[in-house]
């Protein structure tokens, strides 16, 4: 059955890619889509069995991978309480973003290449969560590394989406320099990089030191932070986030499966799979808290100034992100997991509801050009108001319960980082609230603004459904446009003139329509996960019956944080009752500035020119890694190139020596010929040489 | 079958080959195209399909030298001796694999004088087999220096427009080393009485000699490879070699050096080794931070894939003085995976090459528009080449990396960083040339693979994945060699210590 989960949608992939012409394209999705589905309902039985009905633990080996000296490697599948939450998270969110994309995708020309993509990537996400050593991981690891670039660069025709889909790579194989390296100090030091073998000697090694770049350092803590350098770049945590806004040039459905509920969630799975190690390492988990906690801090702030509904999601995700990563920090194993879990299912339907507007839109991301669009598409409006009711945490809905939980962890931490944590989690909780609302606020209500895009123009004159090239052809449209707009909301005003006289509502005259059913279905059950995954799972996850769901695939060393919260005056009462309130704060200020007095935003912008313009460039990371590392590289390879390889090595080496020769050989043509035969010469007399050296000393000897 | 001299089939049936398409009787210009290219082909395959037998018959339990063929000449001095171990036995294969595809791909873009040609290439493989199957040393010398003749006519007949120039600078750097490794190897005889390499292998040099014979002998082996900073003949070859002269040049001739570091360096002068391993570590950073940083820039396909050839092999030299078996079968596996993927890399230059006669970068974009099924391998042997897991890319890389770590942080700290340069660069070349619009006029009509490309991709991409996905049909014959090696160098510097 395990087998069947794994390499039904790699099976899939294969055949949707290699032979999507002769099926088609309807036949391709319908593989693909059914190869996930079937994938979906086995694990969930499997969650049933396992995580629900305490099955066993069972670890399959498929295959020998590598066997060299004392390394030995398999091929296997590890079956626990993570894996099986993991599966069904993957597989659900999997199957309804390939439903979703049959309508979504219908007008692009390479549909069984897409279908092809997604299902690859499940694959590989699959082969991530079900290792049994951390190599197998690593080979999942980059393989979602790969289907991310593929799927970012789906459109291959958008310069913007080439260089985001190249970055993405490159970032994650930074992150990535990190693992091995943690991989090769494992197996230094332990001898295996199986996960059994490490995780019982794990204790042995606390406290021990050994070299590293020439420095004495602690094992365990140099091992994690190695370990956690991987899990920034996939996670996009501060540093390494860079290339997860700029993933946004894929398809949406793309966002949601890969770039919000699954891919990016493995750095969260990674830590929670080695809590063996972490635990041993209290060092590097201060660290983890600290980074976490800026994240979620730091993207949420970003968060607040993007006009692309997609960003707007985009950083959201790196910030709540943020949260599950000081959740492991302070040892919340199973609230990180948690949050994972309940984030899946909402972030995917913010996602999957930013894709219908888009689509509703006719391809316009800026909400600088929604506005009004409750009545036209009410159906996505209404899960987007599920979405958002969830991941500002309104209680009944999914958040509520994972992110007070994390807050309440951080704050009855014993870690010295956990009450950073706790400020920084609350004032991020309270800008998460402000910027849904936004999002929400800008789309929805108000007056449309739509007839200063230059999509819904294009829409409105005349350019029909039946240009094929059309999805890719109108990024590339919005690309540009975006470029030339900048950041200022009033730059084109001019260009909407024309409209406006028609059509005093803003609407140029331009009609919205809710999206088809294979959009509206993932739609309406993920609302239903938004909506009940909290209070349906929060006993098994973080609740009584904690211990015997999560048994030992996770590991905490002395007494579970999420036990002793909840011990008398751990958590004083006013702790819950701020988290609450921030949320009410942030839906306050959201109605002020969007609703009530639509000024605001634009006053603010005016009074801190300098604060709005340091949140809106994403606090210049893009520029510093520009100036520190890209452009430098390019300049030293050309250096060494011209410098070294040319003017240096070779003028002193054959150049030189074929200068001389070529004086003295009088002119080129012998040089040309000559060579050669100079070759077999020298050849020639060497054994010669070698002859009249030993025949001697052959006689000698007879 | 015990009997068959099977390693003098291997070398003589391509030699035989040659002879009949050079001395085959007339017919037309065209007919006699025609027969050698059959010839070739078929010889090629022969050869392969007994190199298949070879490996089927092979003993990986035997660490020492198998299907042994012994013929004294000149006493001690100088016999015919063959005979293979699993490295040499992995190497032979990979000659054997890469031939047959190499005439293929030279079938239809090479069109003047085809014989000589496809004898050349017939030549150079009997030698090379020869390199990897001897056991005497002037033998090995001879085949060593001999294979390089038809790889200067090679470039130097077929070869672009600077064909004069790279292959002078190639024989330059190849002359130097030779003669310096001839003195050694000539000093050797008259210590050690024997050209037999099983006794030079048994035989204790004393140990300020080991020094010096380990460099004559690097000097060769380090060219060859090549380490920085004698690499500067190789982007030069490559650029103007014919495209199935670049991949005999990346497949095989570079394994040349990193087999005579196994053969020589490290089994006979193991306290040299020792305390010259520094040296070739420094050597290997150096080479992989400072070629990737300089294919980052290039502006010629083949250029770029030349200089990652560089470091890439400098992965190989790092885990051979990583001195355990980790380390060593890791460097083995780089040279095996790296020859066939860039070797198809250099390949999937040729197929554009031969549409559009450039290989400058600029002159591409957006060949996917037209071209899926290329760009469908050319992304495959990408991601092999920037070491992807379950690509053979990544077993080598990720092998090496575990066994130098064991010897020096440091060394695999900066290694490391090459597979982030690596994914840069490669990257970098495929979005310049596959993605984008296809705005070029002259790439309108551009068509995509044909069968017989077809055909030599095809074993290829089998190759690269079977290599990633179980490596271990590879790893299996290396391991008894590989483990004497080993233990006779550990046993090194426990000599080293007693004698103190």
């Amino acid at each position: 059955m395990y087998q069947a989960i794994v390499f039904l949608p790699l099976l899939a992939a294969l055949v949707a890619g290699l032979f999507g012409r002769t099926i088609g394209d309807r036949g391709s999705q319908l593989v693909t889509t059914l190869a996930v589905a079937v994938a979906c309902a086995l694990s969930w039985m499997a969650f049933l069995d396992v995580g629900m009905g305490h099955g066993d633990f069972t670890k399959v080996t498929l295959l020998k991978w590598i066997t060299s000296g004392d390394l030995t490697l398999d091929w296997a599948i590890r079956v626990d309480t993570l894996t099986v939450v993991m599966l069904i998270v993957v597989t659900t969110v999997s199957s309804l973003v390939h439903l979703y994309s049959w309508s979504y995708m219908a007008e692009d020309p390479d549909k069984p290449r897409f279908m092809a993509y997604l299902s690859l990537f499940t694959f590989a996400m699959l082969m991530l969560v079900t290792a049994d050593n951390l190599v197998q991981m690593f080979f999942g690891w980059e393989g979602v590394g790969l289907a991310s670039y593929l799927l970012i660069g789906f459109w291959y025709k958008k310069p913007s989406a080439n260089a985001a889909a190249m970055k993405a790579f490159v970032v994650n194989r930074v992150g990535d320099f990190g693992y091995s390296l943690g991989i090769f100090a494992i197996f230094l030091v332990f001898n295996s990089v199986e996960f059994d073998t490490i995780f019982a000697a794990a204790p042995g090694q606390f406290g021990k030191s050994f070299e590293f770049l020439g420095y004495q350092v602690d094992v365990m803590t140099t091992i994690c932070l190695l370990l956690f350098v991987g899990a920034c770049g996939k996670s996009a945590q501060l540093g390494l986030h860079t290339w997860l806004p700029d993933a946004m040039e894929g398809p949406t459905p793309v966002s949601a499966l890969i770039h919000a509920a699954t891919m990016v969630t493995a750095g969260v799975f990674m830590l929670a799979r080695l809590s063996p190690l972490f635990e041993q390492a209290p060092v590097a988990l201060q660290v983890v808290t600290v980074v976490g906690a800026a994240t979620a801090f730091f993207a949420a702030t970003i968060g607040t100034t993007q006009h692309d509904i997609k960003r707007v999601i985009a950083y959201s995700t790196c910030s709540q992100l943020g949260y599950m990563f000081f959740a492991l920090g302070v040892g919340a194993y199973g609230a990180a997991m948690f949050h994972l879990f309940t984030h899946a299912f909402f972030k995917a339907l913010l996602f999957l509801g930013a894709g219908s507007v888009i689509h509703a839109m006719h391809h316009e991301q800026d909400m600088r050009y929604y506005g009004g669009l409750l009545k036209h598409i009410p159906i996505t409006a209404g899960v987007m108001f599920v979405g958002t009711l969830a991941i500002t945490g309104v209680p009944l809905f999914a958040g509520y319960y994972s992110k007070d939980a994390i807050l309440e962890a951080a704050f009855a931490s014993p870690s010295p980082m956990g009450t950073f944590a706790f400020v920084l989690g609350v004032s991020a909780a309270l800008l998460t609230t402000f910027y849904s609302w936004r999002l929400w606020f800008l789309t929805f209500l108000q007056k449309p603004r739509w007839a200063q895009s230059e999509h819904i123009q294009h829409a409105v004159h005349g350019h029909h459904h039946d240009d094929h090239a059309h999805d890719a052809h109108a990024h590339d449209a919005h690309a540009g446009h975006a470029d030339a707009h900048g950041h200022d909301p009033h730059a084109d005003q001019a260009h909407g003139d024309d409209a406006h006289k028609d059509h005093g509502d803003g609407t140029a005259g331009y009609h919205p329509h809710e999206s088809p059913w294979p959009m509206r279905l993932p739609l309406l059950l993920l609302a239903i996960g938004a909506f009940a995954a909290g209070w349906g799972f929060e006993g098994q996850f973080i609740g009584h019956h904690m211990d015997e769901f999560w048994r030992t695939a996770l590991f905490v060393k002395g007494e579970n944080i999420l036990h002793l919260m909840h011990e008398p005056g751990r958590v004083p009462g006013w702790v819950p009752m701020l988290i609450n309130g921030v949320m009410l704060v942030g839906l306050a200020l959201a109605i002020t500035a969007y609703l009530w007095k639509p000024g605001i935003p634009a006053a603010f912008v005016r009074t801190f020119p300098g604060l709005h313009k340091f949140l809106f460039r994403k606090w210049y990371f893009d520029e510093l890694y520009d100036l520190l590392f890209v452009k430098p590289s390019l300049a030293l390879g050309r250096l060494l190139w011209k410098r070294g390889d040319m003017q240096t090595i070779d003028r002193l080496g054959p150049d030189g020596i074929s200068a001389v020769v070529a004086r003295t050989a009088q002119g080129t043509s012998r040089l040309q010929t000559g060579y050669l035969y100079t070759y077999a010469f020298v050849m020639l007399i060497g054994i010669a040489i070698a002859t009249s050296w030993f025949l001697p000393r052959l006689f000698a000897q007879g | 079958m015990d009997n068959f001299p099977i390693l003098t089939a291997l070398i003589l049936l391509p030699l035989v080959g040659a002879a009949w398409i050079l001395l085959v009787p007339g017919g037309t210009e065209v007919a006699r195209a025609h027969n050698a290219r059959m010839t070739a082909l078929l010889t090629s395959l022969l050869v392969f399909a007994l190199a298949v037998v070879l490996w089927l018959n092979f003993d990986n339990g035997n660490g020492g030298f198998q299907s042994i063929e012994k013929h004294d000449l000149f006493g001690p001095y100088f016999s015919y001796h063959l005979g293979i171990d699993g490295i040499a036995l992995v190497l032979i294969a990979l000659t054997a694999f890469l031939m047959p595809l190499c005439v293929i791909a030279s079938w239809d873009s090479i069109q003047t004088r085809v014989c000589e040609y496809m004898a050349a290439f017939l030549f150079m493989e009997a030698l090379m087999i020869g390199v990897f199957a001897s056991l005497d040393m002037m033998l090995f010398y001879i085949f060593f220096e001999g294979g390089l003749i038809p790889m200067y006519l090679i470039i130097g007949i077929w070869g672009g427009k600077r064909r004069i120039y790279a292959s002078f600078k190639f024989f330059l750097y190849t002359l130097l080393g030779s003669v310096l490794m001839l003195l050694a190897m000539l000093y050797m005889i008259n210590t050690a009485g024997t050209t037999s390499i099983p006794e030079l292998l048994a035989y204790d040099f004393d140990k300020d000699v080991q020094t010096w014979l380990w460099l004559a002998f690097f000097a060769s082996f380090a060219v060859k490879v090549p380490m920085w900073p004698v690499h500067t003949w190789l982007p030069d070859a490559h650029v103007e070699a014919p495209t199935a002269g670049s991949v005999v040049l990346a497949g095989v001739m570079l394994k040349m050096g990193g087999y005579g570091f196994l053969r020589f360096s490290l089994p006979m002068f193991p306290d040299a080794s020792h305390e010259l391993a520094g040296l070739v570590f420094a050597l290997s950073m150096i080479a992989v931070v400072y070629t990737s940083l300089v294919a980052l820039v290039q502006e010629d396909m083949k250029k770029l894939i030349a200089y990652s050839s560089v470091a890439h092999m400098a992965f190989v030299t790092a885990g051979l003085f990583a001195f355990n078996s980790q380390g060593i079968e890791g460097a083995i596996f780089v040279m095996l995976s790296h020859g066939v993927v860039s070797a198809a890399l250099f390949l999937c230059v040729g197929v554009v090459y031969d549409r559009m006669h450039t290989r400058e970068i600029a002159k591409y974009g957006g060949l996917v528009n037209r071209m899926p099924a290329y760009s469908l391998v050319f992304m495959v042997f990408t991601m092999a080449s920037i070491g992807l897991p379950g690509t053979s890319g990544f077993v080598g890389e990720f092998l090496v990396m575990v066994g130098a770590y064991k010897a020096s942080t440091w060394l695999v700290f900066v290694i490391a960083t090459g597979v982030i340069l690596g994914a840069a660069y490669m990257l970098w070349l495929y979005r310049k040339v596959v993605f984008g619009e296809l705005t070029r006029h002259d790439l309108q009509s551009i068509l995509d693979l044909t069968w017989k490309e077809k055909v030599v991709f095809a074993p290829m991409l089998l190759l690269v994945f079977w290599m990633g996905i179980y490596p271990n049909s590879f790893l299996d014959p290396l391991r008894a060699p590989v483990a004497k090696l080993v233990s006779q160098l550990e046993r090194a510097p426990q000599q080293t210590a007693d004698a103190r």
